[in-house]
């Protein structure tokens, strides 16, 4: 479980080393406090879509529901002058509700992930357009929010607020996925729905919970990247976050087929992003190489960690074979036979004692 | 004697550990009805297999007019002739009828794309379908198709590859009477136009009105055949059964405590025009027999509220349980440990320990965090007293043998308060020694108190394990026997839908 961590860590550390080496101004303060702040804005939603992959899901929404939220959450506070706590928590539960209605359509009414997030991509991008008439939405030149754009976009002792909000809130959801029995109820829901709900397990409700808590972190981000910009153009807002977010999880260590990953892992996936295209920056790559070197990297990280994992699964079956040798073949063989010969062969195992 | 078309002699077939077949002959006559029978597991589906070319034999000659194979292809017994209608029917559904009779050998249109010819294909089926009476045209979409329907394009399929022996497993499984009276003529057609059939059937009554030869399958060795005028139910169940069962009994400590689990008029989904009434006491181990896919998964499966009750009532201890989901039926201590262990039971990839708490995780919490010295506890408490064999808790369940993976999943029950517990086939696939923990285990549990209903298509372990035996047929209960009746012949014959005979008639 650590191992991935461990190695994904060690990949950062040594790219950001060789980075460094290259143009110490990697390695400047300013720009890691810049980084720190942008792994922060990617990291707190990437922890939903984590969740979600968890499951054996995946939410496309994210980019569309931070332009909607967005425009509302700025409408909000200008036009319509609502204190900013109420706006905040307007916006929260906007994005609750949304993660709550994807979350409903997918395990109650069986839908596909892909198709309800999908949808959701393109219904929220537009009602953000048909609300604003595609004009450009910000704050005028009054403190309508400043405590909230404070916090949002502060820092404590240099270190960006966004950062500290991704760290307490990867505490949070860490020791609910790895500590709390619902972390476990995911986990099993991921890797074998149909063995979760023989054991009572509510797989549906567990489900769909994960969406919901992806909405309410979207929610967060939505705001925390409005005081980022200052301001939210819907037809580009948020555009492709949603896959910038699949990414850090899959490069984290999460399977779209479910029931793998970890929080940690998620973290240092947003983190080896961010990196990476600071160092396309950085080396003077060409900017327009960026998504292509993320890709690069992503696909060589998760083809190493499949050959890495079926290495490890091979030498597991050896050893395993090794410990209970007698045994496991006897009983190897005869599930040979009943795969073999299935619906003719129940009673045969009974036969020979 | 009519002119042998094929003929398999000396056909063994043994996988490691299990002999599935054992020196078997047979032989098909131009244009006859060969029935073949034999109880769940005799053999009858692994010879067919070999018959059409799926699996290789191990030994034996297969000889279709004349020439000789050790094995077969597929492509080679289609070639000679033979054809499959499937128990699960093989069909595409997203196709039409013209194309699934074709598929893999479709018509070509000329020119330089090799398109296919849908207008081709189409007319050369029309005339089969004619010929078999099928009220669907050759693009109709099979999604459309009822089961019976869908069984004669199989067959259409059989007769455009010229079919001479037609091979059907259990082909009436799903039909209503006059469905199968349409394929009993069907066969008839078909035998008088020089097809072979091969009849595989639990429907004794067909096997009757069709056959004109019925050959006999025990323990993957022909025992037995009968001529037309052989043929009746007895000499049939006779032949099937016949093995000296072991004595695996032990009988409970104590009588049957009153109270238990009533199930009453209960409908599920699988037979929804049969209801289901059957009890089981606390501390009596119930043998569920029938024949597979008589509907005792089924019955469970509603039980612990997987699938939805249509109707009828649950009682446990005379007060009615409602079992919406799994949920409320393990919180009315009603758990299932269910058939397929490795899909239903277990979560493969997660540790022993996890496994063993997955469905009474919340008692090792508090505020809903894991409390994880009490999890160990209690996982390594049942690794103890199942004996699961593995080097430590934390190892994932994907690597124990079988017969440990279904000890864990008693353990996720044990470590709770059973009241109620089914188990679906819970030696399938499990060596002779950890068989017989199981049956011990069982056997403790009921004298405790606990209500065992096991289903079992494993005719020594139901006769040798349960204290009575209810046997299942097409939907609903077709018997209950007691221990002094208990035989391989009474169970088959409520099994297969017969009534019990009387004391006087059997012993005459």
């Amino acid at each position: 479980m650590m191992k991935k961590e461990l190695g994904l860590f060690l990949l950062l550390a040594v790219i950001s080393a060789v980075t460094g080496a290259i143009n110490p101004a990697f390695l400047s303060f300013v720009n890691l406090l810049n980084m720190a702040n942008l792994i922060g804005l990617f990291g707190v939603f990437a922890l939903g879509e984590g969740l979600v992959i968890i499951t054996g899901g995946i939410d496309l929404s994210l980019g569309s529901m931070f332009a909607l939220l967005g425009v509302v959450f700025i409408d909000l506070l200008t036009t319509y002058q609502v204190p900013w706590p109420f706006a905040l928590l307007l916006v929260l539960m906007g994005g609750l509700a949304l993660g709550g209605i994807q979350g409903f359509l997918i395990t109650r009414l069986k839908m596909q992930p892909f198709i309800v997030t999908l949808c959701g991509l393109l219904i929220y991008r537009g009602a953000a357009r048909y609300y604003t008439s595609d004009s450009t939405r910000g704050f005028g030149y009054g403190d309508e929010a400043s405590t909230l754009s404070n916090i949002a976009s502060g820092n404590v002792a240099g270190i960006p607020n966004t950062f500290i909000f991704l760290i307490i809130l990867a505490v949070i959801l860490g020791v609910l996925l790895h500590r709390s029995v619902y972390g476990r109820w995911l986990y099993a829901v991921g890797k074998n729905e149909e063995a979760a709900r023989f054991s009572g397990i509510r797989t549906n409700l567990v489900i769909a919970t994960a969406y919901v808590i992806s909405g309410g972190l979207a929610g967060v981000s939505t705001v925390l990247f409005v005081f980022y910009t200052n301001s939210v153009s819907p037809s580009s807002f948020g555009n492709f976050y949603e896959l910038y977010a699949i990414a850090a999880a899959v490069l984290g260590g999460c399977s779209l087929r479910g029931g793998e990953g970890s929080i940690l892992g998620i973290v240092l996936g947003t983190a080896l992003l961010q990196v990476l295209q600071n160092l396309v920056n950085i080396l003077g790559i060409p900017n327009s190489l960026n998504f292509a070197v993320m890709g690069t990297v992503i696909l060589i990280g998760v083809l190493a960690d499949q050959q890495l994992q079926a290495r490890r699964r091979r030498k597991a079956a050896l050893a395993g074979l090794a410990r209970t040798a007698p045994k496991s073949k006897e009983n190897t063989r005869l599930q040979n036979a009943s795969a073999h010969g299935a619906a003719a062969l129940p009673t045969t195992t009974g036969d020979q004692a | 004697m009519a002119e042998t078309l094929l003929e398999l002699s000396g056909i063994s077939k043994t996988y490691p550990g299990v002999r599935a077949l054992d020196d078997v002959n047979l032989r098909v006559c131009r244009g006859e009805v060969l029935g073949l029978i034999g109880e769940n597991g005799a053999g009858k589906s692994t010879l067919m297999r070999v018959l059409a070319g799926v699996i290789a034999p191990s030994a034996g000659v297969i000889r279709i007019g004349g020439t000789e194979h050790a094995r077969m292809t597929v492509n080679e017994a289609t070639l000679a002739g033979i054809a499959f209608v499937h128990q699960e029917l093989n069909l595409f559904e997203n196709l039409d009828v013209a194309a699934n009779v074709f598929i893999g050998r479709e018509k070509l249109a000329g020119g330089p794309l090799k398109l296919v010819d849908n207008a081709e294909m189409r007319a050369r089926v029309t005339p089969l379908l004619e010929r078999l009476g099928a009220d669907f045209t050759p693009s109709t979409l099979v999604d459309n198709l009822s089961i019976a329907e869908r069984q004669m394009v199989e067959i259409a399929k059989a007769l455009s590859i010229d079919a001479r022996v037609i091979i059907m497993d259990e082909p009436t499984s799903s039909l209503t009477i006059s469905e199968t009276e349409r394929l009993l003529e069907v066969i008839a057609d078909l035998k008088a136009h020089g097809i072979s059939v091969i009849y595989i059937s639990h429907r004794l009554g067909e096997i009757m009105s069709c056959a004109d030869r019925v050959v006999v399958l025990r323990d993957g060795r022909t025992v037995g055949e009968l001529a037309r005028d052989e043929l009746s139910h007895a000499a049939m169940i006779r032949l099937m059964i016949g093995r000296d069962l072991k004595a695996l009994y032990t009988p409970p400590a104590h009588t049957p405590q009153p109270g238990g689990c009533d199930i009453a008029g209960v409908v599920t989904t699988a037979f929804p025009d049969r209801q289901i009434d059957l009890s089981v006491r606390r501390g009596e181990i119930l043998g569920l027999a029938g024949l597979v896919g008589a509907g005792r998964t089924s019955l469970a499966r509603a039980v612990f509220g997987i699938d939805p009750l249509l109707g009828g009532e649950i009682r446990i201890d005379n007060a009615p349980v409602g079992v919406a989901s799994p949920r409320d039926a393990i919180r009315q201590g009603i758990y299932l440990v269910p058939e397929d262990r490795k899909k239903s039971g277990l979560v493969l990839e997660l540790p022993i320990r996890e496994n063993v708490t997955l469905a009474s995780l919340l008692d090792y919490a508090r505020m809903w965090l894991v409390n994880g010295s009490a999890e160990r506890k209690i996982a390594k408490d049942q690794a103890r007293r199942l004996s699961i064999k593995a080097p430590s808790i934390d190892i994932e369940a994907v690597t124990l043998s079988g017969g440990n993976q279904q000890k864990v999943v008693l353990g996720k029950w044990l470590s709770m308060q059973p009241r109620v517990m089914f188990f679906d086939e819970p030696t399938r696939g499990i060596d002779v020694g950890a068989k017989s923990e199981i049956y011990a285990l069982m056997r403790s549990l009921a004298d405790q108190g606990v209500a065992i209903v096991m289903i079992s298509s494993d005719m020594e372990e139901v006769i040798g394990v349960s204290d009575r035996v209810a046997v299942m047929h097409e939907g609903s209960v077709s018997g209950v026997l007691e221990r002094d009746q208990f035989s391989e012949y009474n169970v088959l014959r409520l099994a297969v839908g017969q009534a019990l005979e009387t004391m006087e008639a059997a012993a005459s």
